[in-house]
């Protein structure tokens, strides 16, 4: 689904990125963390064309992301649902009209469809009722789920999530983690994760990229991250969490 | 919407009480199904439909959401629907997706025009009237209460306010009541000149800026300069909880942030006012000297004729009034903000529009009262 081979970045004279390569196969929840400034974000905004990608260093859907005409790049956002840490939401809209917005704008399907599919996104997060408010009405949780129904409204084959548990208390983070793992079972759907929850971590990922200063410390299950010898990734996880590190998907 | 005669697509087709659904229901072609469909329902006689869904291959949630349309529309006209040849997939995803139960929203084009104008007073009142009169109530007595007793005011907070509400309106207030003076003068002297009524200039220019646009004018002026950023102020003290770290540290936010602006206003809105008359008068003065020769003295002598005290004293009256209905709404909207930062937005428009309205219906009101 996604394969990254030798990305490098710098912005300025700072290396930021060094020669980067993982891969995150189909209906896997792939976890990118490290520490602030590690690099994590700048794969992210890569993965995501935000930033001008190097030719053959990022391949998803079979394809060259920095080789996309101007048909295959729309064809590529249509295929990605983005979650971003703060939600994103337009405040001018409802949570209805802001899950609606990619309907209307990139099909051509009749009012009462899109109200229809809206509304299923938003059962499906558990917002049946917040159709008709706005997001500054919404608590934290509530707009981090409004923010997932808007980026699965199009069945994306592949969800990037921001730190999707920025902000949250632990109840709401596990519900959130117990979402986004129903969706990937229900719908198949592959995620791509930034976060710095390790009780998240451990939730729902499948597979680790552990960055360190730019450079891939460690790629591996959570399992053997709680095995791992390795400096950076043992003091992240034990500093972490405190508590007992079991893996429960 | 001229009907179809018949619906018999790639990827769907109708025969004889059954739909059929080839390969591929989703985004990319559900909504040309829909409308396909709809113009071809009034053709269908049969009572019982089935969809038959043997040789579709894939479906996602616009696929669904298109489907369970359908069974909706044909049940409303009295037609029952059954499915029929669904693989495990399919099925799966048809529950998955099925759009939930709700209640559609009467919208307002369904409504008449009557009952919306009774829906909007019924709102404003409700939302607006009672609340607004209980704030005035609580303002009116900790501004007479709190004349001797300084307590709860920050030390420098009146005079700050009454700088910024009044001193540094003064350049804005005296430029644009001059241009205002000078183009009632404008617009007026063609008009006497015609009847050889010159010398009336002086009378409309000192009556129209005394008992109207001098006062009106500044309240305007005033009310989006300082009404805008007292709504703001508030709005975003309360969005940031500094009104809740009040109460909690046991201080009225009333009295800790309003009523120094109050007194600032009350203070400086008369001299604004009277400078912008002033103003005003001697902008319709040069105007009147320039297109019908009335010198300042004859302007001055004339005006001393038809200026009374009543008018300079209406004049302050509706300065303090309106100084009093600028602050007042601009603390209500600030307190009845909305959070996030579209919320401040909001609060100081409407406090501006809602201000600059008030102001004028009091202004319709005392004129009533003073000049029957």
């Amino acid at each position: 689904m996604i394969e990254v081979k030798g990305l490098t970045a710098s912005f300025d004279d700072r290396q930021v990125l060094k020669n980067v390569s993982f891969t995150v196969n189909e209906k896997e929840i792939a976890v990118i963390l490290g520490g602030s400034g590690s690099g994590k974000s700048t794969i992210f905004r890569h993965m995501l064309r935000l930033y001008d990608v190097p030719y053959k260093t990022i391949r998803i859907f079979d394809k060259d992301i920095a080789d996309l005409n101007e048909s295959e790049q729309l064809e590529f956002f249509m295929k990605l649902g983005v979650f971003y840490q703060n939600g994103a939401l337009l405040n001018s809209l409802t949570v209805g009209e802001n899950v609606a917005l990619a309907l209307e704008q990139h099909t051509s399907l009749p009012p009462d469809i899109i109200e229809n599919i809206v509304r299923t996104k938003l059962e499906l997060v558990h917002l049946g009722d917040a159709y008709q408010l706005f997001p500054s009405q919404l608590s934290g949780g509530m707009l981090k789920r409004a923010a997932l129904a808007r980026a699965i409204i199009m069945d994306p084959p592949l969800l990037f999530c921001d730190e999707p548990g920025a902000g949250l208390d632990p109840v709401s983070l596990a519900s959130l983690d117990q979402l986004i793992l129903n969706l990937r079972n229900l719908l198949g759907i592959t995620v791509v994760m930034v976060t710095h929850e390790v009780s998240s971590i451990l939730r729902i990922a499948d597979k680790i990229i552990f960055l360190d200063d730019g450079v891939i410390a460690f790629k591996g299950t959570p399992e053997d991250a709680l095995k791992s010898d390795i400096p950076v990734v043992k003091d992240f996880f034990s500093k972490g969490t405190g508590a007992t590190l079991t893996t429960d998907h | 919407m001229k009907p179809l005669k018949v619906f018999d697509y790639n990827n769907y087709s109708y025969l004889g009480g059954v739909l059929y659904l080839k390969n591929h229901l989703g985004f990319s072609n559900a909504g040309d199904y829909s409308n396909r469909l709809r113009k071809f329902l009034p053709n269908i006689k049969e009572r019982n439909l089935t969809i038959d869904f043997n040789q579709l291959k894939s479906i996602d949630s616009a696929g669904v959401a298109a489907i369970y349309n359908t069974v909706s529309i044909l049940n409303k006209k009295g037609i029952t629907t059954s499915f029929t040849g669904e693989s495990e997939t399919i099925k799966e995803k048809l529950e998955l997706f099925k759009p939930p139960a709700f209640e559609k929203h009467k919208s307002e084009q369904e409504y008449g025009f009557l009952l919306k104008v009774g829906d909007l007073l019924y709102k404003v009142f409700k939302e607006h009237a009672l609340s607004f009169l209980y704030l005035i109530a609580d303002i009116s007595y900790w501004t007479i209460s709190d004349i001797f007793n300084r307590k709860q005011r920050r030390k420098g907070e009146f005079v700050n306010q009454a700088v910024n509400i009044g001193v540094n309106a003064v350049p804005i207030v005296v430029v644009l009541t001059f241009i205002i003076g000078m183009v009632i003068s404008v617009q007026s002297a063609t008009q006497l000149r015609n009847y050889g009524a010159n010398i009336f200039i002086v009378d409309l220019i000192v009556i129209s800026m005394m008992a109207q646009m001098g006062p009106l004018i500044t309240a305007i002026l005033v009310a989006g300069r300082s009404g805008s950023a007292i709504a703001a102020e508030i709005a975003t003290m309360k969005v940031t909880s500094e009104i809740d770290a009040l109460k909690t540290m046991g201080l009225n936010p009333l009295r800790y942030v309003v009523i120094p602006k109050i007194y600032g206003g009350i203070i400086t809105m008369p001299f604004l006012t009277i400078l912008a008359n002033v103003a005003g008068i001697a902008g319709g003065a040069l105007a009147s000297y320039i297109y019908l020769d009335i010198t300042p003295e004859i302007f001055i002598n004339r005006m001393s004729g038809v200026l009374y005290q009543k008018d300079i004293i209406t004049s302050i009256i509706k300065s303090v009034v309106y100084i009093n209905l600028i602050v007042i709404t601009g603390c209500y909207f600030g307190l009845r903000v909305e959070k996030g930062a579209e919320g401040v937005g909001k609060s100081t428009t409407k406090s501006v529009v809602a201000a600059i309205s008030l102001v004028i219906v009091a202004d319709l009101i005392m004129g009533l009262i003073f000049y029957r």
